[in-house]
């Protein structure tokens, strides 16, 4: 039977993929801007975090509209306040690559510290998780969803090795520091979207089962536990 | 006024608008004649009412009210005929009803639905309709010669009763039924047995039904002749029948059942299959009385029926 | 049954394959449910799926009708007694259950005499003991207030709300030990059904209620346990929370997502 509240439904995912589109290319030109010390293409992503706001908060109204005028039940309800979640998640992965720029923005002003190798391998990664946990999201995947958040290791891995790199060049050469610093906080940026990812993936775990996985390390592997 | 005012450039009326030109054309027919039909007939009843008040009402009296028949047309009078009327209808309810409405109770509430009660149901209705000298015809069989009760006001009462015991049960059955089923429901979701039911519930809230049928049928036993004059109603009783009390113990007589009667329309039929003229006014009278009579019992049927109606609604 | 219940719950009423059939027509199949007391009971599903013949199994009813047969167990707790059984009397069976019909149906009688009739054909008749009862049940039902100066005034005289109240006072009159309530607010505009969900939820306290209901959000809101019935089968039962957030069986979600029926 067509309901008027599938339609709703649909158009709510296809906003949300495309605020999740949006996402990931501002993280993409982030890392970009790092890599090819574009200033300009990282004040670019500074402003364009208003957009991803304000998907955000249309994304939040349309959900409540959803919640108090359809009243969903069952997997309709779980889908929307999912949905509400990850918009969530979303903003603050864009907010991550906002500060990420601003580190960019820094770092330009003083020449390369080293060639940047780590942190474009994080970025891809988280970049690959971001994409999954969406995908894993509009397919109603579960099992992807646990891949994304065993992904998340290889992120932190990595985030480790690169601050042990950073410090013995700061221990090195005092001068470096600040520069070390704020690839530093770039390194914990991405961990953090990573991160962010393994959530909209646990949200998805719950959205397809119906059981909420959230803050238990690690998920359970099997629907029947 | 037109709804279209602004783009009515003529006066030639619209298709839709003729139509219901047309159709109020026909309602006002319609209404006119159902007006004419009704008022002919209503010109028919009081043409009737108007020759029987025209010969007789001038004859009615305290005089004619309270005398007996007699030879002389200006002394007879009709105690005799309506006393017989109220004991022969006395006998006839006091029989009719409880056996009347019994038996409805039992078929609507008690009785299975089965091939059985069907047949009795059809045949209650078929007794409705047989024609009352069938049943005076019965009377005299089984009562007068049978049972020996003789040409008295017992049988008389006893072949009326038989006469509207049909109507009686179909109007109690109507009344029960209109009680509704969610209220029966009620009663027995409360753990009510079928007769708590019933007594506390059903009979009471059809109880403005069942009064009315029972004063229309006993309305209708008012005015029936033919059963009567079969089983020997006679027509020139001068005397009343027997009191219903005595000077010795038990006190209460019912020597009265036994006793020869006559009734209002017997009384008139006397008096209409005489020659004389004054007889005729005599009848006409009398014919004003019944006439009387029978619309006082439907006023009160009526009135029974609007005071119960406001108390019960569904 | 008892994997859903939490361990404070007894059971109060309970099916056991039950299978109803108007004349040749089955319209319950092998139907099983455990009902716990003090706890509100919702059944829910599309128009002929049972529930309603279901209730009525329950306070035999459908003895009232010709032609009815019932197969099958329905155990009454504590006694444990099969209410369906061939040698119990559906009289006894409904001086233990009440029932709350759709459409209020008091008697056209005094606000006081409906509610007294239950009690009066146990026995009681001295006014005393009526009056304490009236008043008891009265306010049990919420409505005392509105009525105490007018108790010998027509109950046709009130409200569909109140008409309603006065119907769940007249079936707490005879303190019943479970409470059958069909479609209770249907007939009703949305005040006088606030008022009556609000009633039921303090009612559980005392009483095992079944609500059957085809508004699921009025079952979301005032159950602890629903059971979803389909064509004459019991599809799912489960606690409320549960059955309106992630439900076991596609029908099921089907049916609360409002893709059928």
């Amino acid at each position: 039977m067509h309901r008027h509240i599938d339609e709703e439904l649909s158009d709510l995912k296809q906003e949300l993929l495309r605020m999740g589109a949006l996402v990931e290319e501002q993280i993409e030109r982030a890392i970009r801007s790092l890599v090819d010390r574009d200033t300009e293409l990282a004040a670019r992503v500074i402003e364009r975090d208003k957009l991803v706001n304000r998907f955000d908060v249309e994304i939040d109204e349309t959900c409540i509209r959803l919640l108090a005028l359809q009243a969903p039940a069952a997997r309709d309800l779980r889908f929307v306040t999912t949905a509400m979640k990850i918009s969530t998640e979303l903003e603050r992965m864009s907010d991550l690559s906002e500060n990420i720029c601003e580190r960019v923005i820094e770092l330009n002003e003083e020449p390369q510290l080293k060639p940047y190798i780590d942190i474009p391998r994080m970025a891809n990664r988280a970049m690959q998780m971001v994409r999954e946990a969406l995908d894993a999201f509009v397919r109603y995947d579960a099992a992807l969803a646990r891949k994304v958040c065993a992904d998340d290791d290889f992120v932190d891995d990595l985030t480790h090795q690169l601050f042990r790199e950073l410090l013995s060049f700061m221990l090195e050469n005092p001068a470096t520091i600040t520069r070390a610093i704020r690839l530093t906080f770039i390194g914990k940026y991405i961990e953090r979207i990573a991160d962010h990812a393994t959530n909209i993936s646990e949200l998805v775990i719950y959205m397809v089962e119906g059981k909420i996985v959230r803050h238990m390390s690690p998920p359970a592997t099997s629907p029947d536990a | 006024m037109s709804l279209n005012a602004a783009t009515d450039k003529s006066t030639e009326p619209s298709p839709v608008r003729r139509l219901i030109a047309w159709r109020k054309r026909l309602d006002r027919f319609f209404a006119l004649e159902g007006l004419s039909v009704m008022i002919l007939a209503l010109l028919v009843l009081l043409a009737l009412l108007g020759q029987l008040a025209f010969d007789g009402l001038g004859r009615i009296s305290w005089r004619f009210l309270t005398s007996f028949p007699s030879r002389f047309p200006a002394q007879a009078g009709i105690l005799s005929a309506w006393i017989g009327t109220m004991l022969v209808m006395l006998v006839t309810a006091l029989t009719a009803v409880p056996l009347g409405v019994g038996a409805a109770i039992y078929l609507e509430e008690y009785a299975p639905k089965n091939w059985v009660t069907e047949l009795i149901e059809i045949n209650i209705a078929n007794l409705a309709g047989v024609p009352s000298i069938v049943y005076g015809l019965m009377a005299l069989g089984l009562l007068v010669y049978e049972l020996h009760l003789g040409q008295s006001i017992l049988t008389a009462g006893l072949t009326l009763a038989m006469l509207i015991l049909p109507m009686v049960i179909i109007a109690t059955r109507e009344a029960i039924r209109s009680v509704p089923p969610h209220i029966r429901e009620a009663a027995y979701a409360l753990g009510a047995t079928k007769w708590q039911t019933v007594r506390h519930h059903v009979v009471p809230y059809s109880t403005g039904g069942i009064l009315t049928g029972m004063i229309l049928a006993l309305s209708r036993a008012v005015g029936e002749t033919a059963p009567l004059i079969t089983i020997g109603a006679l027509s020139f009783i001068a005397f009343l029948p027997h009191p219903p009390w005595q000077s010795e113990f038990p006190f209460i007589s019912m020597q009265w059942l036994l006793d020869p009667f006559t009734v209002m329309p017997i009384q008139m039929f006397n008096w209409v299959s005489r020659p004389q003229e004054e007889f005729h006014v005599n009848a006409a009278a009398a014919g004003l009385v019944l006439l009387f009579m029978t619309l006082a019992m439907n006023a009160l049927a009526i009135v029974v029926r609007a005071r119960y109606r406001k108390r019960i609604h569904w | 049954m008892s994997l859903i219940a939490t361990s404070r719950d007894v059971l109060k009423i309970e099916a056991r394959s039950l299978s109803f059939y108007y004349g040749t027509l089955q319209a319950l199949r092998e139907v099983s449910i455990g009902v716990y007391d003090r706890r509100v009971t919702a059944m829910i599903g599309p128009s002929g799926c049972g529930k309603t013949t279901y209730l009525r199994c329950l306070n035999r009813m459908h003895d009232l009708y010709p032609g009815n047969r019932y197969e099958g167990e329905v155990l009454l707790y504590p006694d444990k007694v099969n209410i369906v059984g061939p040698n119990i009397d559906p009289i006894e069976v409904r001086m233990r259950i009440g029932m709350v019909f759709q459409k209020p149906n008091p008697f056209p009688k005094s606000i006081y005499e409906n509610v007294a009739y239950g009690v009066r054909i146990r026995g009681t008749s001295s006014p005393i003991d009526l009056d304490g009862v009236v008043e008891r049940a009265l306010r049990d039902a919420a409505l005392w207030a509105e009525v105490k100066e007018r108790l010998h005034a027509p109950a046709f005289n009130l409200s569909g709300g109140q008409q309603q109240r006065l119907c769940i006072a007249r079936a707490l009159a005879t303190d019943p030990e479970l409470m059958l309530f069909d479609e209770p607010t249907s007939a009703l505009d949305p005040t006088a059904t606030g008022r009556i969900e609000e009633l039921i939820t303090v009612l559980k306290q005392r009483v095992a209620i079944i609500i059957v209901t085809h508004n699921m959000q009025q079952a979301a809101r005032v159950s602890d346990y629903t059971a979803f019935m389909y064509e004459g089968r019991m599809v799912e039962y489960d606690r409320t929370d549960k059955m309106f957030t992630n439900p076991s069986d596609k029908l099921t979600e089907d049916y609360v997502t409002g893709r059928f029926g």
